[in-house]
């Protein structure tokens, strides 16, 4: 008897089968596994698509604003009924009645109708005043012209010509038949169209979505990162530098490092607290300030430096270090004159990303009374300001259905800002990225 | 504003001692550059650091102290009987003579005497100032003098450079002991001031939160409530539907990446995840309120379910979103860190790639994940925009994902936010919450990063 003939007599049909169906189960679990993996990669993605299409959609239109061409007659007598032309009559003059005077003389059958006046002075905005006053203030000679300009529509105006308002009352519509006629009308003379929205980029907040602009929340941000960056890149580098090339192992340096590690993952309320607590209760910084704001961001920003920081400086070999120590370099001078140098494109790269963080940062903030409404810019770090996260939630507690738009394009210069920012990260990390 | 200009002349008078200082060290050693101990740089960084330090260090001491001292002068020029009234009410006097002072409208004042306050302040403040700028632009000076004559070949100036430098970086490495302090220090302050008014049983297992004080004492509710439990329940619920849509998703994404994923691939898809981890919290709020919350409530009525507009699930849905770059981006780490050995080892006994995942590379992950699952539930918890824009306020005892529930963190806003009454319980209560999410969260973390810790140098 063979080998062959034993193994022939064992009854094998079945198990060659059933390892078959086994195997094609097994490979059939493992692809049903990779289409998983597939599957929750590709879920995240769409979920960021999502995000950006919903805000990016929703804000653009925010980007151009429908104007009205109006002619002004700068009355004399409206404007400055004494004739003296100082400075204080000019700024008090009464031009809502120059504005109405202008759209009634586009529209004059309306001239005697108290109602129907006021249906044609809410088609525009009330910063229409504002333009010509301030453009009355720049050059009193101009008083007793005709001047021509382009002035805004009133919010809903905007948001009807942007279709994102029904002109049926029953769906939402805002204006009767008679106001659809006039703002139709003067869209078919050429006498309202849209333009770039300049308001958004060179105003302060305001009630009027159409008015409203986010310079002052751009200032009051520059303003907190030029204090974050002043802080916290000096303290974050120096701590790094400590704990790299000279600290000694012991529990105080274990002591610190738990508390950094910690503080990158203490949630960024909590440091809005003791921004709160020590800052303005204590040390009686003023409320609202980009200065305290800069603060209370340091904080945030902080551990992500460090922990970077010190990444860069591990990354260094250590026979650059060996060999200043043997040509006669104190410590000191080996780490200003060989080590940090290398180092600076990681810490530099780390920094922006810290920074990164704390541009986006806002519960600090609101804690810290950075949540106000403030018309003005801030001239100084120490006015009451926002910053570009809090005016978006501002916004996003409006109710008026034009501040949605503005929400979106508060977003939209946000993640401009977070993408230019992370780019450089990017650009600086490839350009000077060593491999040892 | 004052200070900033007195620092910059500060600084520009140390910039001319050290090149007084420089100069004067080439003058001493003449001839004989060699005999100097330390290149001549040194002596100039030796020179402007006695010029800036002892008048910065004055400038400090000076700025902690005068606001105290001013405000006792001041309290003191007071009339009697204000002087008399309890610390809170004289407090807030004092508060109204520091605004006056500040804005300078002194006819807005409520009393003839509190604008005099005022101008008293203001005048005494720039007495102090002009002291101030004296003394330290003096001590700079004689600072740099006093360097300038110490200068000596002999003298050992890199060593005593350093060692000042090496001060700075010690004093900088334990800002972040500082911070933790602080943190510290300013909840549990509040808090045991809170404490003493509400009892802590009470807030930590009341089932009855309406933080409103009524402005009677007769009215209904005038006491308020501050039994935190549904709070805690809010946050536990959204976080929970949050790691329920992270875990997942993060973990079998992380997985991918790591295992199956081809180079070329990984190089698009993990900076795509890392825009997700990059977006403002804010900007999720939005995306919650905007989108995710209307999408819901229009599916809920299809199904025929009732989906609150601020309902937990849109909240904690979001949230998840913004947590799953987060899961994937750590899970990625700790797989990547598993020997190859291993999965070759299960490859040898002819186990297919998802087998030797599901029970070789897994388990030895596991801590590792844990640990980031730990980091990110800390993270939700503590995650404040997108819950205070999509969350709701009211404080409801329930775990239906549906209905509107509140956190911790939207109550410390909305406490906080707006009027502050620093003697009434209702501000209070919000350092108390503040000092739960503190320590919760301090708790996750710390046993996170330990169990992360111990995992890496098993590999290492």
């Amino acid at each position: 008897m063979t080998d062959t003939d034993l193994v022939q007599n064992v009854p094998l049909t079945g198990i060659a089968e059933k390892v078959g169906a086994r195997l094609s189960r097994r490979h059939a679990a493992e692809r049903r596994f990779r289409a998983y993996g597939i599957a929750s990669v590709a879920m995240a993605v769409v979920f960021l698509a999502v995000l950006l299409t919903s805000i990016i959609g929703k804000g653009y239109s925010a980007f151009y604003q429908h104007e009205v061409q109006i002619t002004v007659a700068l009355d004399p007598a409206v404007i400055d009924p004494d004739g003296k032309r100082d400075h204080h009559a000019l700024e008090v003059g009464d031009y809502r009645t120059l504005v109405r005077n202008a759209m009634v003389s586009m529209f004059p059958e309306v001239a005697d109708n108290r109602h129907e006046r006021r249906e044609l002075m809410d088609l525009v905005s009330e910063g229409a005043e504002e333009l010509l006053r301030d453009k009355v203030l720049a050059n009193p000679a101009l008083i007793g012209s005709t001047q021509t300009l382009w002035v805004p529509v009133t919010a809903d105006v905007d948001q009807l010509l942007k279709g994102h308002m029904s002109r049926d009352p029953a769906r939402g519509g805002q204006f009767s038949e008679r106001q659809l006629g006039w703002i139709d009308s003067l869209t078919t003379h050429g006498l309202l169209k849209s333009h770039f929205n300049t308001w958004l980029w060179t105003q302060g907040d305001s009630r009027q979505p159409e008015l409203a602009g986010l310079l002052g929340a751009m200032v009051g941000s520059f303003y907190s990162l030029v204090v974050t960056l002043l802080l916290s890149f000096p303290l974050g580098v120096a701590t790094a530098i400590y704990l790299e090339e000279f600290a000694p192992q012991n529990r105080w340096t274990d002591l610190i490092e738990v508390n950094i590690n910690n503080l990158a993952a203490v949630p960024s309320i909590v440091f809005g607290l003791l921004g709160l607590e020590m800052f303005l209760n204590v040390f009686h910084l003023p409320r609202s300030a980009p200065l305290v704001g800069g603060l209370a961001l340091t904080l945030v920003s902080l551990p992500t430096i460090i922990i970077a920081s010190r990444v860069a400086l591990k990354a260094v070999p250590p026979w650059i270090r060996e060999a200043a120590l043997g040509l006669g370099a104190s410590r000191w001078q080996m780490v200003v004159h060989h080590v940090l140098p290398l180092a600076m494109p990681g810490v530099l790269t780390g920094t922006i990303i810290g920074m990164a963080r704390a541009v986006g940062e806002t519960a600090p903030l609101l804690m810290i009374g950075m949540v106000a409404f403030i018309v003005d810019i801030p001239a100084t770090p120490l006015d009451p300001a926002t910053a570009l996260p809090v005016q978006v939630y501002l916004w996003a507690a409006s109710p008026e259905r034009a501040f949605v738009e503005r929400t979106s394009a508060a977003i939209i210069v946000l993640l401009l800002f977070l993408g230019v920012m992370n780019a450089g990260a990017i650009y600086l990390r490839k350009k000077f990225e060593r491999r040892w | 504003m004052q200070v900033l200009v007195l620092l910059l002349v500060l600084l520009i008078l140390s910039i001319v001692g050290f090149r007084l200082g420089r100069g004067r060290a080439v003058r001493v050693a003449g001839s004989k550059p060699g005999t100097l101990h330390s290149l001549p740089d040194y002596y100039g960084y030796y020179v402007a650091l006695w010029c800036g330090l002892p008048a910065l260090a004055l400038i400090v001491l000076w700025l902690s102290l005068d606001g105290t001292l001013l405000q006792m002068l001041v309290e003191r020029a007071l009339p009697v009987q204000t002087q008399a009234l309890p610390a809170s009410q004289l407090a807030l006097v004092m508060n109204e003579v520091r605004n006056l002072a500040q804005s300078g409208m002194f006819s807005q004042a409520s009393s003839p005497a509190i604008a005099k306050a005022a101008i008293q302040f203001n005048n005494l403040h720039a007495i102090s100032f002009a002291a101030m700028a004296a003394l330290a632009l003096s001590l700079c000076v004689a600072g740099g003098l006093l360097g300038l004559r110490i200068i000596h070949p002999k003298l050992r100036a890199r060593n005593q450079v350093e060692t000042v430098v090496k001060l700075f970086l010690i004093a900088s490495s334990t800002a972040a002991i500082f911070t933790t302090i602080g943190i510290v220090l300013s909840l549990l302050f509040e808090s045991l001031r809170f404490f003493s008014m509400i009892p802590i049983t009470n807030f930590l297992f009341g089932l009855d939160w309406s933080p409103q004080m009524a402005m009677r004492a007769d009215q209904v509710g005038a006491s308020g409530a501050f039994g935190a439990v549904p709070l805690f329940t809010g946050t536990l619920l959204i976080s929970v539907i949050a790691m329920l849509v992270a875990t997942p998703i993060g973990l079998m994404s992380a997985i991918y990446m790591a295992e199956y994923a081809h180079p070329k691939f990984r190089a698009v898809a993990k900076p795509l995840l890392e825009v997700l981890a990059g977006i403002p919290t804010v900007v999720y709020g939005f995306f919650a309120v905007l989108t995710v919350a209307p999408f819901l409530r229009e599916l809920g009525d299809i199904l025929h379910i009732d989906i609150a507009s601020e309902s937990a699930l849109a909240t904690g849905v979001v949230m998840g979103i913004m947590i799953i770059p987060f899961i994937s981006s750590l899970s990625d780490d700790v797989l990547t860190a598993v020997p190859d050995s291993l999965r070759q080892g299960a490859y040898g006994l002819g186990a297919t790639r998802s087998e030797t995942i599901k029970q070789v590379v897994m388990p030895a992950a596991l801590p590792g994940i844990v640990g980031g699952l730990l980091l990110a539930v800390s993270r939700a918890i503590g995650e404040t925009m997108i819950v205070v824009m999509a969350a709701g306020l009211s404080a409801r005892l329930t775990a239906n994902p549906f209905e509107a529930v509140t956190t911790v963190t939207v109550q410390i806003v909305t406490l906080l936010v707006g009027d502050q009454e620093f003697d009434s319980p209702k501000t209070l209560s919000a350092f108390a919450l503040g000092l739960v999410l503190f320590v919760v969260t301090l708790i996750l973390n710390v046993v996170a990063l330990h169990v992360v810790r111990k995992y890496r140098e098993k590999y290492d």
